[in-house]
């Protein structure tokens, strides 16, 4: 039957999906961009709407709310799946609400409204169904995409804006958004980049000879340095993994340390994260988001004597 | 006198420049020839620029420009700060801001000769104004500054190498010396381009010439020590010079008519020019250096020989004894009484000092947890993790980057030091600053351990006027079989930076423990001014 081969078909791509993500963020690092994390989270959310079997939109919600919990237990550290999947449901909700005739803003002030007076239960319980709910759900998740397509252009437009000529502009490991941001601002100004590489997994590396080839002046500093040249840093950039709610960020290592070098030499410190970074997450105390990987790209097995009486930590992000 | 070398002139040349190329040491008539050439050759040039015109000057010096019979003119001389050594080489281009009473607008523009001669005129009243009953009146204004000697700060070779001229000065200083220089390697950056910065794979011993008596061999081994890495840390660097000179001691036998003090402080002057060529010198190599010329120098003339070289050896002895091993056992006592029980004690690199004090601590029953912060690309506290490990301490690893992740369980860092500076500020492994600034965010308490002849008279308030760039190369790192900065020199806009030092600020640093005591860290001046009162 076609339905059943699409749906086996669906749970296949919801299960490589869901293996990627499992081996992608351990090991070596993250080897998929976050970007690349959201679209296809947002691909595959558009195939369940597409394919599998609802009648109302709460069904959809159902539906959408379970396969996101699953992606997002197998990759607890990678939050563009989880803020992927709201920004759908927020998309469900829209859509249904439209079809249903009222209004945004209305709609919005009356539950407002409603949930002071009436204190009783919404009565939204998406049970009304539409014909061409489906329809609307798909073309607003492809505009979805398409938004999350332009991100990283949208960002390195406003790169002039911030740099100036003849600028030191430091940056640590490796985020595509800030190579793009910097290769813009290239273009048209001539400016000097020191890159932080980010033991141990050195991703400044790879940043580094991707803005040389381009014709940037690029240093390499080892992170122990970061102080010592951070006096002659006019601006820090850098790129997050996520950005928390109360406006703090998880980003890769070592980046506390360069936050704490820019405040004590007054020097701005602009972070470049596209909206699919923001996250609802609250972090309530400094342990609670801590992903770790094996220690032994801190200390090789190599120094086999004295590893069975060492701890070895090697934290991937920072606070 | 001046026509002695004349006639002998191409002979000697050849004797010299083949005594050079077989590496065999100049004897000293020979130098006194080479020096004597040198002055005739310069003389001759400038008689020859006098006879250009030469306007009526105010001063009448036409004697005074041959060097040096001091004229004692009535001229008073401008408010100058001259550099009172002759021999600072006459092609400094520096433009010498010579703003002599007589107005340089009236007349036409000097010829070089003039001004050099008027110059001349000004050194030689100078030098004789420092003779009481001078009558230049506003000589006496400047007497108390001419009696200091007037101050013409050297500043060191090794941190102006982007100045041409001191480059060719040090060139001609080594080629008398017989030492090859050592050429700088890959793409520096632009803000580092006062530092040499050396590649670890063209060692300088390579270019000596074989055989080499110039340069005594503990002394060449010595060099390529430091030059790879092998020994390493201020202390052990310190040491091994010190049991590399009295190596050099036994082995040296006077030369007759000759006086061990001052032919062995000058045997030791192209030693220490090699060392600095291997590895710039550090600043506890730097003090003990001075001692033994200080020793060396105050030996009576009267001495046998023996027994001058048997004083020497056990003042090198007595320095290492005291400085180094009694001042550690001295520190480890007063930073004992800061370790308690239970307590998680954070170490950067592998400062020796550190270590010795963990060790003891550990000897005297206290219960601690070491927390060892390491960082690339010398990765040194791996060595500092071994050795605590082997005495049973337990231990913990990170990178530096995972600092703030780590910092909040720690209850004191204990950090050694390279030098501390006159200001205050410590001078140490790069990427001490960083941790003393986490630290000092997440309250917890710093100190610095640190003996006093580390103490060093400089001052210093960034880490880039005066530091050492280590080969570039370190940084490259093979992850997965692929080094991503392979190709660095190919890539034109590509720098790889690899700093060896940094200064922290004395706000970061909460206590210095010295063999004198627990100080703060501004009382360093104090202490060296004691020091010095001392000796």
């Amino acid at each position: 039957m076609p339905g059943a081969d699409k749906e086996a078909d669906l749970t296949e791509r919801i299960e490589a999906f869901l293996a990627d993500l499992k081996r992608g963020g351990c090991g070596t690092g993250p080897i998929r961009g976050s970007g690349e994390t959201a679209r296809e989270t947002t691909a595959l959310l558009r195939k369940v709407t597409a394919q599998a079997r609802w009648s109302s939109a709460g069904d959809l919600m159902e539906i959408i709310r379970k396969e996101g919990r699953r992606m997002t237990a197998a990759q607890p550290s990678e939050t563009t799946v989880g803020n992927m999947v709201l920004r759908v449901l927020k998309i469900i909700r829209e859509e249904y609400a439209r079809s249903r005739g009222s209004s945004e803003e209305t709609d919005q002030q009356e539950s407002l409204h409603k949930l002071l007076t009436s204190g009783g239960l919404s009565e939204e319980n998406f049970r009304q169904h539409f014909v061409h709910l489906k329809a609307n759900v798909i073309e607003a998740i492809n505009e979805l995409l398409t938004e999350l397509d332009g991100t990283t252009d949208n960002i390195a437009m406003q790169a002039l804006e911030h740099i100036h000529s003849n600028e030191v502009i430091m940056t640590v490991g490796r985020s595509r958004t800030v190579e793009a941001f910097l290769k813009d601002a290239a273009r048209k100004r001539k400016f000097h980049v020191i890159v932080a590489e980010c033991a141990p997994f050195c991703q400044g590396h790879e940043m580094a000879t991707n803005l040389s080839k381009t014709g940037i002046e690029t240093t390499v500093i080892a992170d122990a340095a970061i102080f010592a040249v951070m006096s002659r840093v006019n601006k820090v950039i850098i790129g997050t993994q996520t950005v928390l709610a109360n406006g703090g960020l998880r980003a890769v290592n070592g980046t506390h340390t360069v936050a704490l070098a820019a405040r004590h030499h007054s020097t701005p410190l602009i972070v470049c994260a596209p909206m699919f970074k923001l996250s609802p997450q609250f972090p309530n105390e400094e342990d609670t988001f801590h992903k770790f990987v094996s220690p032994h790209e801190v200390l090789p097995f190599t120094e086999g004597e004295i590893l069975s009486k060492v701890n070895v930590h090697c934290p991937v992000f920072d606070m | 006198m001046a026509d002695c070398g004349e006639p002998d002139g191409p002979d000697n040349k050849d004797n010299i420049t083949r005594s050079k190329n077989e590496g065999k040491e100049l004897t000293k008539e020979e130098k006194q020839r080479l020096r004597k050439q040198k002055k005739q050759q310069k003389k001759q040039k400038e008689r020859k620029d006098e006879k250009g015109p030469s306007e009526t000057e105010k001063e009448k010096t036409p004697v005074s420009l041959l060097p040096p019979r001091p004229v004692a003119t009535q001229k008073a001389p401008s408010a100058l700060p001259a550099p009172a050594s002759a021999p600072i080489p006459v092609p400094a281009s520096a433009p010498f801001h010579s703003s002599p009473t007589p107005s340089p607008a009236d007349k036409p523009a000097k010829s070089k000769a003039e001004l050099k001669a008027e110059r001349r005129a000004r050194q030689e009243t100078d030098r004789a104004s420092k003779q009481p009953g001078s009558s230049s009146s506003s000589i006496k204004t400047k007497a108390p500054l001419s009696e200091l000697n007037p101050v013409v700060k050297r500043l060191p070779e090794h941190v102006q190498v982007d100045d041409p001229a001191v480059v060719k000065r040090l060139a001609k200083k080594l080629e008398r010396q017989q030492i090859p220089l050592r050429s700088d390697y890959g793409y520096k950056v632009s803000l580092f381009s006062h530092l040499h910065q050396y590649s670890r794979k063209a060692p300088l011993t390579q270019q000596l010439s074989i055989p080499s008596t110039v340069i005594h061999p503990s002394i060449v081994r010595l060099g390529l020590q430091y030059s790879q890495g092998i020994v390493a840390g201020s202390n052990a660097r310190s040491v091994a010079l010190l049991h590399a000179f009295k190596q050099v001691i036994r082995d040296y036998t006077t030369p007759p008519n000759e006086e061990l003090s001052r032919d062995l402080v000058n045997k030791l002057k192209p030693y220490i020019s090699f060392l600095n060529q291997c590895r710039p010198l550090s600043a506890s190599m730097g003090n003990a250096i001075k001692y033994i010329k200080k020793e060396i120098s105050n030996i009576p003339s009267q001495c046998k020989e023996e027994e001058a070289k048997t004083k020497l050896l056990q003042c090198i002895d007595r320095y290492i004894e005291e400085k180094i091993v009694l001042a550690a056992k001295a520190i480890s006592k007063y930073a004992i009484e800061k370790i308690s029980d239970g307590d998680i004690i954070l170490v950067y690199g592998c400062s020796s000092l550190v270590n010795h004090i963990l060790c003891e601590a550990f000897e005297k029953s206290r219960k601690f947890r070491v927390i060892v912060v390491d960082s690339r690309p010398r990765l040194e506290g791996r060595e500092a993790l071994r050795r605590l490990v082997q005495r049973g301490i337990s231990c913990t690893y990170v990178l530096i980057s995972a600092l703030s992740y780590i910092l909040p369980e720690v209850s004191k860092v204990f950090l050694g030091a390279h030098a501390l500076l006159a200001n205050g500020y410590v001078m140490s492994r790069v990427g001490t600053s960083q941790i003393a600034l986490v630290a000092r965010t997440f309250n917890v308490p710093v100190l610095v351990c640190c003996e006093t002849y580390k103490f060093c008279e400089r001052v210093q308030t960034d880490s880039f006027v005066s530091n050492e760039l280590d080969d570039p190369d370190d940084l490259m790192v093979t992850r997965k079989g692929k080094t991503q900065l392979e190709n660095w020199q190919d890539v034109s806009s590509l720098g790889l930076l690899n700093l060896v030092y940094d200064v922290t600020p004395p706000d970061f640093v909460d206590l210095v423990i010295t063999d004198l005591g627990m100080i703060p860290c501004t009382s360093v001046p104090v202490v060296l001014r004691v020091k010095n009162l001392d000796q």
